[in-house]
């Protein structure tokens, strides 16, 4: 069920875009205001969400650590498992973004027969990592049509990405990957009972909008031709400000619904889950060094309290008390006593 | 903000890079390729009419021409039978080449805008190239 509400909206996403750009052929609206829209909605809402965390309030350290402590000289120190220091967090918050060491480290326990089975599960590391990999380079991919003359890198990037030179055009590896890695990640849902127990909507809708962007990607350039030069005349009009409305016959509905997922995507992306690209870096779970045994935090925000020392109430009252004759500690004054001498 | 300042460079930094197609193309718009059709072999031709049809060339013209490789060399067929009837010799050098000797404004404008980059060239390069011409 929670399945099914996230293919209907993706479908009624393509279905709008099949309507509004190929039918109704309204390419201001499609191909003009709803990606700039779309843009702006995704840098607002970055900056919200990155400025509202960091309002949030982190008054100790609560690293996630896999690995020893700094403590004792003879006791060997995991530095990046278990930073004590700036460089060593920066180590591994690189190896996290890079490699997802955490979901290297999955473990999994499972019985088998009367006997309790406990090992790696590697499965979801590949599939998440085969996935962001070949994500960047699509997208760094896209900067041919957002740049005149185009970078040397991104000449590089797609030549290295074709080179086993397969069909005309020639076939992207990142294309296979990306498709495969979004596959497998999406029937492990499924499939799995477990994590199919715990998958909502959002979860599916994720999964089926980056499908989807990718899907009619492989399309558009494997199997329908659109005209390439229409498209970075369109898209460098965006980019440079000065908007260049295309005709829809000559891109074709699906250069359109294309668009219109992905400006789905960018939309959607601040106020999902998707976020986790920019929470990544504000985790206090993963940022701070776990050095509170060498360095004392004190809660910046503690309320002030009142206290009344036994020497101060002793000032206060020291002539009624001599008076009645109780004990004092001091004869006079603190204050009185440095300047009599 | 507890760390305003690393929160606030934290933010140009992606914004920076998000938007780096707009800052440093300064909204400056390049001029679109407009592939030239003017040589002397066309202004010769009584009707300027491609081997197929311009819309379907213009989409279709790679895998035309890798579907012409592979019958040359693989099936050794020399001849084109177009849709409207007509016979073209299946060649680049001679029979595209042939009315478009004007590589750099034909092939290569389009091409080099949309950074597609054909390996046609590679062996059919001038004076080294298969055919020698």
């Amino acid at each position: 069920m929670k399945l099914l509400y996230a293919l209907c909206g993706v479908v009624a996403l393509v279905a709008l875009a099949w309507l509004g750009a190929g039918l109704l052929r309204l390419e201001l609206v499609f191909g003009v205001v709803i990606p700039y829209v779309a843009f702006v909605l995704f840098l607002v809402g970055f900056t919200y969400r990155v400025i509202r965390w960091g309002r949030a309030a982190v008054p100790f350290r609560i690293p996630t650590t896999g690995g020893q402590q700094k403590s004792l000289p003879w006791i060997r120190h995991n530095r990046i498992g278990n930073p004590s220091t700036v460089a060593g967090v920066v180590g591994k918050m690189a190896l996290e973004l890079l490699f997802f060491r955490s979901l290297f480290y999955n473990t999994r326990a499972e019985k088998r027969g009367e006997a309790l089975g406990f090992g790696s599960a590697k499965w979801l590391w590949l599939g998440a990592l085969a996935f962001h990999w070949s994500l960047l380079v699509v997208a760094l991919r896209h900067l041919r049509l957002f740049f005149e003359p185009v970078p040397g890198f991104v000449l590089g990037l797609g030549a290295a990405d074709s080179f086993l030179q397969v069909g005309v055009p020639l076939l992207y590896l990142t294309d296979v990957l990306l498709l495969g890695a979004l596959t497998f990640l999406f029937l492990r849902r499924v499939v799995a009972p477990r994590i199919r127990y715990i998958s909502l909507s959002a979860d599916y809708f994720a999964l089926f909008l980056l499908i989807g962007v990718a899907l009619t990607g492989v399309l558009m350039r494997y199997f329908f031709k659109v005209d390439m030069v229409a498209v970075k005349e369109l898209t460098m009009g965006l980019v440079t400000l000065h908007p260049a409305i295309q005709p829809a016959t000559a891109l074709g509905p699906i250069f359109y619904i294309h668009l219109f997922l992905v400006s789905s995507l960018a939309a959607y992306f601040p106020w999902s889950k998707l976020m986790h690209a920019g929470g990544f870096f504000l985790a206090p779970t993963r940022n701070l060094p776990n050095n509170s045994r060498a360095k004392r935090h004190i809660n910046p925000w503690n309320p002030q309290v009142e206290t009344h020392s036994y020497a101060a109430y002793e000032d206060e009252f020291r002539e009624k008390m001599l008076k009645v004759g109780l004990p004092v500690e001091r004869l006079v004054d603190e204050a009185e006593e440095a300047v009599a001498p | 903000m507890y760390k305003p300042v690393r929160i606030v460079a934290f933010l140009l930094v992606i914004l920076g890079l998000v938007l780096a197609p707009v800052w440093l193309n300064q909204g400056r718009v390049a001029a679109v390729p407009a592939p030239s059709l003017d040589t002397q072999a066309i202004n010769a031709l009584e009707e300027r009419q491609c081997v197929e049809s311009a819309a379907y060339m213009r989409a279709e013209h790679m895998l035309l021409l890798d579907s012409w490789r592979t019958a040359v060399v693989r099936d050794g067929a020399t001849t084109y039978t177009s849709s409207a009837g007509r016979v073209y010799a299946m060649s680049l050098e001679d029979s595209c080449l042939g009315c478009h000797d004007n590589r750099a404004e034909f092939c290569d404008s389009c091409h080099a805008y949309v950074a597609a980059e054909p390996n046609c060239w590679s062996c059919h390069n001038g004076e080294e190239g298969v055919t020698g011409r």
